[in-house]
């Protein structure tokens, strides 16, 4: 591994806070100073605190000094997708309609980092409201992939990809509602986990498709993706779709044992639109387990081929009416021009949305619409039940699925920008995850001959990421992907 | 030909709870613009709602009383539209799957005079189903303000069937209906707060025709009388078109209660596309046996039920019945004089009649009251065991309102008892005998109403206070 500090996992810089060999302010100037140097080329965030990040360090390190230190995120820079609530930060998902949002209230996980000592020091960019696959559809900049800044970083949450694997966060935030979370990782050469539906609160997540959004960690390492779900995991009262799930401690089952897991590999998981080179890439990883003594067996997810058709039934329904609110009449963007009310909707919205939110807002609208309603909506749903219970019954003979994680590697920017559908169809394996409300984890699974990075997705079951987790590790321990990084 | 009016009525009520629908923050009325407020009830970007099962206890109790249906899950649904007084822009609500159906209501129509019990009927109930309430506009020339103290407060939709027949019918059944939720605890109905509003469905067709006639929706009635004035007037308009050989718009009409016109907000062309689906933030909530037994056991007896136990149990007339009962607190308080061992009826006429008048003078509310159950219990005993005349109850009731004593107390301060010290009332009777020898001899003599001549001075010497039993027997005592 490399030795620079901005490049350390979470898991060895707390052993050096609480060793004593680095400070938090150490490790928050040196992050300071990578992204100062990258982030023109990056363009990961939209906003950064340093002075507030400099003093939260100060205060870990008078903590850790008293013997007071909260545990292994205490001091650690970890930076936010800009739609999770951070109280007095900005939070604008990207859009001009939230440009000059700043929060009054913390999101759930936002007040456990805190209270775990994390550092939340600046705001990730993204596709607008999260709808997008590139970062592309950001209102405010175009985040670029480290490993090749001509290409996009994937998305929704490409900004927190690209600042952990560029070194200008340690750990990260996402969200996850077709794959944003593990398909930018995949892109970008980072572990990325989805976890299951309930599992962590999404109380100050803005929503767009409430029944498949989920927030999860970016992270360099399987173990460091254990402790930050570990940190935000768990029931909230103030969230009604989360789990009362017990929290075991994810690290703990971390190269004890391996197996003798059976794992699934689905045919319709390696369709036509895969690259050869991430189908290769997969092929070696599924015969390195199967060196590891696990029985890989063949599974069948028939629904699989509708999976993108629903998804973009239901996610836009669902976005139809959450991204409602934004009206001009509380808060956000307000059009000057408006001469009455059913002109304020109309022009903020016009004025504040951008061409994908429509888009999005425009299908899902018409979906919900009387005379429509049963055969999309109610069919989509259908198709959603389908589409779990064929997970369900693959786990009754496989402990886990392995699939690539995006069918190729990271794309030109611009390439896909001009069809909707085509960039759709980047989450092709990713969406079934979603809408079965399961855990998968992304894990850095090697290199195309042109150097961009390729990810192994392992689909878990539910409210068992201890085992998820112990699934990628196995293979991420005998590799060294993630030991290598971007020459920025 | 003549015509007959089929009118549904929605009707929406605020429960009575200590926080809002889907978020902590307090429900009230009258607080500072936008105080009630919190990230979930503005909206703002990531907030989510969460069920206050309170609420839902409260619908609940509500079917339970009205004999409905309680569904075994609930579910949320979202309603969408867009308004400046909706934060999210769409409403909590339930769409195909409300909390409770069927049921009934019982009403009391009028009687043929007033202290006749009218006709009892039942109206059925279609559906209750509970949702949140909007924020409030408030118009300032050019401007529009909102106030969001309002928005998520708990609001349920009382829905009933097309099965009443008149604005007295209509009037009835609101009444009845707010009986049974105040009696539930449910709501305090009180219309110029908004905690109950009404809209009426109101179409016509040949007296005794199957089918129903176009149907207007009326709204903002926002007073029992304004429903039953609107409601006639509506009937009185689709009757005026149909007879002029026109036909009746399906369209909703705003009625002014104020100038007694309506006139129409939008027709069925202009009609929403709500796009219900499942609320996806919130999950359905099992409503099992327990839950329900629980509130049952809650659930005080209607008010109907107790007019007539009272009438059997306590042999009281309707008149006083239909003042006692409408009030539970005051039905309470009956109840428990009549429990500390007062005649019923004597403690019915107190407090119907001087209890009630006497606040109203002062302009107080029960609660307010310091004549208690327990003061009528003690001076209904007193009356009835002839230690103190009518006319002296009167008196002591007097004073107790004002100081709140016990009533043998005033009798002892104040020297009222008849019976008191039968020792002073024997002299006066001896001192009335001696100064008229000449009655008292007739009255030996066989005239027994020789002995009124007697009372007169007795009375007088007693300064009116003297029991006229008493003062009969004692005289008699000494007669004889």
């Amino acid at each position: 591994m490399s030795s620079e500090l901005f490049y350390q996992p979470l898991a060895r810089l707390a052993a050096l806070l609480d060793g004593g060999q680095i400070s938090s302010v150490e490790l928050m100037t040196a992050v300071i100073a990578r992204t100062r140097a990258v982030e023109d080329r990056v363009q990961a965030f939209n906003s950064r605190d340093e002075p507030g990040a400099l003093a939260q360090a100060g205060e870990s390190d008078r903590r850790r000094a008293e013997g007071r230190a909260r545990g292994p995120l205490d001091g650690i820079p970890v930076g936010i997708k800009d739609v999770i609530a951070v109280s007095g930060q900005p939070l604008t998902a990207s859009s001009r309609m939230l440009e000059h949002f700043v929060s009054p209230y913390d999101a759930t996980v936002t007040r456990r980092l805190k209270e775990a000592g994390a550092i939340c020091w600046g705001r990730l960019n993204l596709d607008e409201f999260a709808m997008g696959s590139s970062t592309e559809n950001s209102a405010f900049r175009t985040t670029s992939n480290p490993w090749d800044l001509t290409r996009v970083p994937g998305g929704s949450s490409g900004g927190s990809a690209a600042a952990v694997a560029a070194g200008e966060a340690v750990v990260a935030l996402g969200s996850d509602t077709g794959g944003s979370i593990r398909q930018p990782s995949a892109l970008c050469n980072v572990v990325g986990l989805k976890p299951t539906y309930g599992l962590v609160s999404r109380y100050g997540l803005i929503a767009f498709a409430s029944s498949l959004d989920q927030i999860g960690p970016f992270a360099r390492t399987v173990e460091d993706a254990a402790i930050l779900l570990g940190a935000i995991a768990g029931h909230d009262p103030l969230d009604s779709t989360s789990f009362q799930a017990e929290i075991p401690d994810y690290r703990r089952g971390l190269g004890e044992r391996m197996g003798p897991w059976k794992l699934g590999i689905a045919r319709e998981y390696f369709s036509d639109g895969l690259d050869p080179e991430v189908g290769a890439a997969v092929q070696a990883a599924i015969d390195h387990y199967r060196r590891l003594g696990c029985e890989i067996r063949e599974i069948s997810l028939p629904h699989t081929k509708y999976a993108v058709g629903a998804y973009y039934i239901i996610a836009t329904a669902e976005c139809s009416s959450n991204l409602a609110r934004y009206d001009g009449v509380r808060y956000g963007h307000r059009s000057a021009e408006a001469a009455d009310a059913l002109d304020l909707y109309f022009r903020t919205r016009a004025e504040g949305f951008g061409a994908e939110v429509k888009r999005r807002v425009i299908l899902g609208t018409y979906v919900l619409s009387s005379g429509y309603h049963d055969a999309y909506y109610l069919r989509a749903q259908k198709v959603r039940t389908l589409i779990r219970n064929d997970f369900l019954k693959a786990y009754r003979e496989v402990d886990a699925i392995l699939t690539p994680t995006s069918p190729t590697p990271a794309f030109k920017k611009g390439e896909k920008s001009a069809d909707p559908l085509a960039m759709y169809l980047n989450d092709i394996y990713t969406i079934g995850v979603n809408l079965a409300g399961l855990p998968g984890v992304s894990v850095p699974c090697g290199f195309t001959r042109s150097g961009l990075p390729m990810g192994l997705q392992v689909i878990g079951q539910p409210f068992r990421e201890a085992d998820l987790l112990a699934i990628a590790h196995a293979y991420e321990r005998d590799h060294e992907w993630n030991g290598r990084h971007p020459g920025l | 030909m003549t015509y007959e009016a089929v009118i549904g009525l929605e009707v929406h009520v605020q429960v009575r709870t200590e926080s809002k629908m889907f978020s902590r923050v307090a429900a009230g009325y009258g607080f500072p613009p936008n105080t009630l407020t919190d990230p979930v009830v503005l909206a703002l970007p990531g907030a989510l709602p969460v069920m206050n099962r309170a609420a839902l206890d409260q619908v609940i109790i509500t079917g339970l009383m009205l004999g409905c249906e309680i569904a075994q899950v609930c579910r949320w649904d979202r309603k969408n539209y867009f308004y400046p007084d909706s934060p999210k822009n769409y409403q909590i609500s339930q769409y195909d799957h409300p909390i409770c159906t069927g049921g009934s209501v019982e009403i009391e129509l009028p009687g043929p005079a007033r202290n006749v019990m009218g006709e009892h009927r039942r109206i059925p109930i279609t559906r209750i189903h509970l949702e949140e309430d909007v924020g409030k506009l408030n118009h300032h020339g050019a401007e529009s303000l909102v106030d969001f103290n309002r928005a998520g407060t708990p609001l349920m939709e009382i829905v009933s069937e097309p099965a009443l027949r008149s604005a007295d019918e209509a009037f009835a059944y609101l009444t009845a209906l707010r009986t049974i939720i105040v009696y539930g605890g449910v709501s305090d109905c009180d219309m110029e707060k908004g905690q109950l509003r009404c809209d009426a469905n109101i179409s016509i067709r040949p007296a005794g025709a199957p089918g129903l006639g176009t149907k207007v929706e009326l709204k903002n009635l926002n007073s029992i009388s304004f429903v039953r004035d609107g409601i006639a007037h509506e009937v009185r308009r689709q009757v005026s078109v149909v007879q002029a050989g026109g036909t009746v718009t399906q369209e909703t009409r705003d009625y002014d209660g104020q100038t007694g016109v309506s006139q129409s907000l939008r027709t069925k062309e202009e009609a929403h596309d709500y796009r219900y689906f499942p609320d996806p933030d919130l999950m359905p909530v099992r409503v099992g046996e327990d839950w329900k037994n629980r509130l049952r056991a809650a659930c005080p007896e209607p008010p109907f039920d107790k007019q007539r136990r009272f009438q059997e149990q306590h042999k009281l007339p309707y008149t006083i019945t239909s003042v006692l009962v409408p009030d539970l607190s005051l039905a309470n308080f009956f109840e428990e004089a009549a429990r500390l061992g007062a005649r019923p009826q004597s403690a019915a006429n107190w407090i119907v009649n001087d209890l009630l008048r006497e606040l109203g003078a002062a302009k107080l509310g029960l609660s307010e009251s310091k004549v208690r159950p327990a003061h009528i219990a003690a001076l209904v005993g007193l009356v009835d065991s002839g230690r103190i005349s009518g006319q002296a109850a009167k008196d002591v009731f007097a004073e107790m309102f004002r100081t709140g004593e016990e009533p043998g107390t005033v009798v002892e301060r104040k020297g009222l008892g008849a019976g008191a010290d039968p020792g002073e009332l024997e002299r006066w009777c001896r001192e009335a005998i001696a100064a008229n020898p000449k009655s008292a001899a007739e009255f030996k003599a066989g005239k027994d109403s020789a002995i009124n001549a007697f009372k007169g001075p007795v009375m007088r010497a007693a300064r009116g206070r003297a029991d006229p039993g008493m003062v009969d027997s004692t005289l008699r005592t000494l007669l004889t």
